[in-house]
């Protein structure tokens, strides 16, 4: 197999801009996230040490509404890396959506599904994967709704007498806060938990996949976790460009340590607030 | 009855008998007359004249001489002693047992007789504004004796001396002798005529038990006049400690005003200068040793020792023996009634030895006004004062109230505290200003100054501005009537704790102290962006009061109330500038959970928990499902592994 590989056995299966983007992503989430819980739970004690932790509710707050900047900006580079993409690669709108590797939901995803399930029971072989799993594919969505309803909902609460004077509502802000909360709720507990176990703590990944920082995936991984990927790969040669050597080990061992980082801080999180819904709040 | 059929009998003998008289005035009108007793020459003069317009008059000369018969003449040289008890027994009889009557029988050359007063022959009715005896004259008649240089004064002290100058300058020397009135204290006003008694002897009209009524004669309800002076219940209750009126109003110096040396305080210093001298009360030494200095300089320096310590009695030997404790009442009256009512006073009187007595703040002879900066009592110093007993670590601290230990220190640090220690403000409230000086009780006890329903009455002393902001606000009892409790000053506030509501501690303090009352709302407040944030430590973000206002507080419907249509923007725009119609719409007590107040708040909550439960359950499932999947494929993969590196060996 390996043999087949005309540069090296490293497949690039994101580019810098994408890892970029994840970093930003990573970063400003978790940072929304702590500070975003520790008003919510203001309450706990464990969140109120937090806060005084970070230097108090104002710099907490500072903290929230910078990295709701960082999401912004994040959210306006991906869509300006799409439309870059597809200016550069001439896909038309069609392909976008419905090509062999767009991230839109679409019937192989169902059939996925079906067969993934049968697979867990053992009714079923393993599905032939490819670029993207349907997982992944609600991992994208579901930051990419998170994104404009959190961001929405948050800037009503960051400007209400703005919002106010356009003619919404008063009780709109209520509305918007308990949204912009539950919503949170709902984007942290997700991701700090089954992002995390889909992608790094399953099993035959444990204890993390480096490669959404590295770029680079091994080719024997890449035919085992995505053959259909794979088969794809072979038979474009453009796509066999972006092979090459291993991601170089000072990059992987710095991946490591802001990959755990992260999961650590991702994990803690979670167990805070499962330890104050259960316990203390209400 | 006696007396008058005495005169009677006598005056039908005299009648009968006034031509003797003329007989007996044949020789004894003779000037040069004369006899000789215990070699001494005596007249045997008598005045005709003088005789014919005396008081005796009528009852002839044999009508006192009854020894003589003046149909026998001459009659013999030595007569009997003229007896004025045939017809005066009573007189006589006090005369006798009279200071004067003792010592005559005593023998004593100076002892006045009835002829001494009266005179003999002369004899004028007391009436009879010539008469030695008339009230103008006693003062000079008694002087005759009793003044200085006369061999009399020679018997007695140096004040006693001095009586009949000091009566001429008294009140009651005044109206004689000034404005000639007949109705004045005379020295037999007092001393009587002829009863004259030592005061130590117990029937003296001047004895300490009966000076009372013998001032009394003319000065009736003496206890209406010193209503002010003395408690009006201890004239009833407790007279023996009512002082008498010569332990104020010094005898013979009697003016309106108080004399000091009744019982000269030389007198008490002669023992109490000595630092050694002490009494002991249960085996426990009691020093009595009074520092006259300390004394001269307190704020008591006017009164003399009696005054307070009125029980002394001329009977005891030291006169000041067992004479009690000092009761202030008689000066301080409102002042120790107070007292009685206080838990000190209670304590005190149930035997308590940890309660405190007048004494006890104020100091037993260094009394010192509460306007001297030295004085425990004044205004810098209460806190100390009061601290003596009330502080952690002293007996008094544990029996109140063990988490009332720090009521010095919390009151150091609160803001009237810091007014009066650091600021050095003398307007400013220390323990007495709310507590009251004499009348401390418990908060529990209705009558109490912080008591629930006088502490707004008691702040109010000061801060009368906010008191009737507050009257008018529906916290106030007047306002709302309710069984529930209102809250007044303290429960904001504080008592001993008091600080500053623009601080911290205060701002987020207070916020607990709501939500005793109005927990729903309160709960519901932490539950939007205001509550949240003031819980992680935010003293900026709105509390209660910045919009429902403090002490003017009214309800949201009155159109006074910060919360009115017409006055919430005005109050979101203390911290919103930009606040518009739209914009005080948010619901700053909004809560998901009533579905028919906020059914906006409600549905979104639902969806939204729906949407999250459906998606953790989905991926719950989805991820039970995989991890023995997976486990099973890392098996399998660490085998392809192993098999690999094995075919390539």
């Amino acid at each position: 197999m390996s043999e087949n590989t005309p540069k090296g056995k490293y497949y690039e299966r994101f580019d810098s801009y994408s890892r970029f983007l994840h970093l930003l992503i990573i970063t400003s989430f978790i940072s929304l996230a702590i500070t975003g819980m520790i008003i919510k739970f203001s309450g706990v004690g464990i969140f109120q040490f937090l806060s005084e932790l970070l230097g108090g509710y104002a710099v907490t707050g500072f903290i929230h509404r910078a990295a709701a900047v960082v999401t912004f900006i994040y959210f306006g580079l991906h869509i300006f890396y799409l439309l870059r993409k597809k200016k550069q690669k001439k896909f038309s709108f069609t392909y976008f959506f419905q090509g062999e590797n767009s991230l839109v939901p679409n019937k192989r995803d169902l059939q996925e599904l079906i067969q993934t399930t049968k697979w867990f029971v053992g009714k079923a072989p393993r599905p032939e994967y490819g670029r993207w799993t349907y997982w992944e594919k609600f991992d994208y969505w579901a930051v990419f709704w998170g994104v404009a309803v959190i961001g929405f909902s948050g800037l009503l609460l960051w400007f209400p007498e703005f919002f106010t004077s356009l003619g919404l509502p008063g009780w709109l802000i209520n509305v918007a806060t308990i949204i912009h909360s539950d919503e949170a709720l709902l984007a942290v507990g997700f991701i700090f938990t089954y992002h995390f176990f889909n992608t790094h703590f399953r099993p035959d990944k444990f204890p993390m996949d480096t490669v959404i920082f590295t770029g680079k995936v091994h080719i024997d991984e890449l035919k085992e976790d995505r053959p259909r990927e794979y088969e794809q790969i072979m038979q474009n040669e453009e796509l066999q460009q972006k092979f090459g050597d291993a991601p170089p080990e000072l990059l992987v061992k710095a991946a490591r340590i802001f990959g755990f980082t992260a999961l650590t801080l991702g994990i803690g999180l979670v167990l805070l607030i499962i330890y104050s819904m259960i316990f203390l709040y209400q | 009855m006696k007396k008058f059929l005495l005169l009677l009998l006598l005056g039908s003998i005299v009648f009968a008998q006034s031509k003797d008289d003329q007989v007996c005035l044949d020789c004894h009108n003779d000037k040069t007359l004369t006899t000789t007793r215990n070699g001494k020459e005596v007249s045997l003069f008598v005045n005709g004249k003088s005789f014919a317009g005396s008081a005796h008059e009528e009852i002839s000369c044999t009508g006192c001489h009854s020894d003589v018969d003046p149909s026998n003449l001459p009659h013999e040289e030595k007569l009997q002693k003229v007896s004025c008890a045939t017809c005066h027994e009573q007189p006589v009889a006090h005369y006798e047992r009279s200071l004067h009557g003792q010592a005559f029988k005593k023998g004593k050359s100076l002892a006045p007789t009835c002829a001494s007063c009266h005179g003999k022959h002369d004899i004028l009715s007391s009436k009879n504004t010539r008469a030695k005896t008339y009230v103008m004259n006693i003062p000079s008649l008694c002087g005759q004796c009793h003044k200085d240089g006369t061999p009399v004064s020679g018997l007695s002290t140096v004040s006693e001396r001095k009586v009949l100058n000091e009566y001429s300058e008294s009140i009651h020397g005044e109206g004689l002798f000034k404005r000639g009135l007949i109705v004045t204290a005379v020295c037999t006003s007092c001393h009587t005529s002829h009863d004259i008694l030592p005061h130590e002897n117990q029937f003296s009209s001047i004895n300490r038990n009966n000076i009372v009524k013998t001032c009394l004669q003319c000065h009736r309800q003496i206890e209406t006049v010193h209503q002010k002076v003395i408690n009006g219940k201890l004239w009833e209750n407790q007279p023996h400690k009512v002082p008498v009126c010569i332990e104020c109003h010094a005898p013979h110096k009697v003016r309106r005003v108080f004399y000091n040396d009744s019982y000269p305080d030389d007198m008490c210093m002669k023992c109490h200068s000595n630092k050694d001298l002490y009494k002991v009360v249960d085996g426990k030494k009691i020093s009595l040793f009074v520092n006259l200095t300390e004394f001269k300089g307190s704020v008591h320096t006017v009164n003399n020792c009696v005054k307070c310590h009125t029980n002394v009695n001329q009977a005891k030997n030291p006169v000041c023996k067992t004479s009690g404790k000092v009761d202030c009442s008689i000066c301080h009256q409102s002042q120790v009634e107070d007292y009685n009512i206080s838990i000190h006073g209670q304590k005190h009187y149930g035997g308590d030895t940890n309660a405190p007595y007048c004494s006890d703040c104020h100091s037993t002879h260094n009394v010192q006004s509460k306007k001297a900066v030295n004085s425990p009592t004044f205004a810098r110093n209460v806190p100390e004062l009061c601290g003596r007993c009330h502080r952690e670590g002293k007996n008094i601290g544990l029996a109140i109230d063990e988490h009332n230990n720090g009521i010095v220190a919390s009151y150091r640090e609160s803001i009237h505290g810091k007014g009066l220690l650091q600021s050095g403000l003398m307007v400013t409230a220390t323990c007495v200003d709310c507590h009251s000086s004499h009348r401390e009780l418990p908060f529990k006890d209705s009558r109490s100054t912080v008591n629930k329903n006088n502490i707004a009455a008691t702040c109010a002393q000061c801060h009368l501005g906010i008191y009737e902001k507050f009257k008018q606000s529906i916290h106030s009892p007047t306002v709302t009537k309710t069984d529930k409790k209102l809250p007044t000053c303290n429960d904001c506030h504080f008592s001993h704790e008091i600080g500053r509501v623009d601080k911290q501690d205060f701002r987020q303090g207070i916020i607990q102290q709501f939500g005793k009352c109005h927990e729903e709302v309160s709960e519901t407040y932490f539950d939007t962006f205001h509550g949240k944030v003031t819980k992680l430590g935010s003293t900026g973000a709105a509390k209660c009061y910045d919009c429902h206002g403090s002490h003017e507080i009214l309800p949201s419907t009155n159109p006074k109330s910060t919360l009115s249509r017409n006055k919430i923007i005005e109050t979101c725009q203390k911290c919103h500038p930009n606040s518009n119609r739209k914009f005080v719409g948010y619901l700053t007590h909004a809560t998901h959970h009533d579905k028919e107040r906020y059914p906006y708040l409600f549905y979104t909550f639902w969806a939204m928990v729906t949407l999250l439960t459906g998606t953790f359950i989905f991926f719950g499932i989805h991820t039970i499902l995989w991890f023995p999947r997976a486990m099973k494929e890392r098996k399998r993969l660490r085998e392809k592994i192993k098999e690999s590196e094995e075919t390539h060996e």
